[in-house]
């Protein structure tokens, strides 16, 4: 598959992924907001729990994949990278980008 | 003429204009909330409550769920059109991601003015 099909594709996938997964971030949101104890429990929620952290790097993973790819998105819109190669550098470039920004939001969320 | 009757605005091009619009709130929303954690590694009960408890952070927070909502509507739709080629299935499929989209933005109200 061409470089920029796989930055698609993945762009479909990571906003399906977050569409569903707000359910995830809205639970967490209004749990921080009701009370201290609920603040507490959100925060060991993702301090202490492997499938919190799992589930809220997987959600940030593809935030910041769909931030990335839509902002390629959008400067395609502008007119620009829309040849052949300057189409695969700009794929290339945000699949760069996403995966040093998703390594970066492991180590922050671990 | 068979004409799109699911879309979100029932015309391409301006649910291609709200695609960008919602995309650029989101932009910025996410900007502003990863900005602020990132900056706050400390943060407390009291300073998350008052940082929601601001009208200008309600509506910016509101605004981002129904950006959201209509964002992700435009897309699932599009995803759906081109995934889902049985008719009923496809129904189905729109009108759940309908009802998820209308109980996030409820919920998200709920959220918000109910701190």
């Amino acid at each position: 598959m061409p470089l920029p099909a796989i930055t698609s594709i993945l762009h479909r996938v990571s906003g399906v992924a977050l569409f569903f997964g707000a359910i995830f971030m809205l639970y967490v949101l209004s749990m921080s907001l009701e009370s201290q104890a609920g603040f507490d429990r959100a925060a060991e929620m993702l301090q202490e729990s492997f499938l919190a952290k799992l589930i809220a790097w997987g959600l940030v993973s593809a935030l910041l994949y769909h931030f990335f790819a839509g902002i390629k998105h959008l400067i395609m819109d502008l007119g620009h990278c829309e040849e052949l190669d300057s189409g695969r550098l700009a794929a290339k470039v945000t699949l760069v980008i996403a995966g040093i920004a998703i390594l970066l939001a492991g180590v922050w969320i671990w | 003429m068979v004409t799109s009757i699911t879309s979100f605005g029932r015309s391409g091009l301006y649910d291609w204009m709200m695609q960008r619009v919602t995309a650029i709130v989101l932009l910025a929303y996410t900007i502003f909330m990863i900005g602020y954690l990132l900056m706050n590694p400390e943060l407390d009960y009291n300073q998350w409550k008052e940082l929601f408890s601001g009208t200008v952070m309600r509506i910016f927070t509101l605004l981002a769920v129904l950006s959201m909502v209509a964002h992700a509507w435009i897309g699932m739709w599009s995803v759906s059109t081109d995934y889902i080629k049985a008719t009923g299935a496809r129904f189905v499929f729109q009108s759940a991601c309908g009802l998820l989209a209308f109980i996030y933005v409820v919920w998200g109200i709920q959220i918000l003015w109910g701190i």
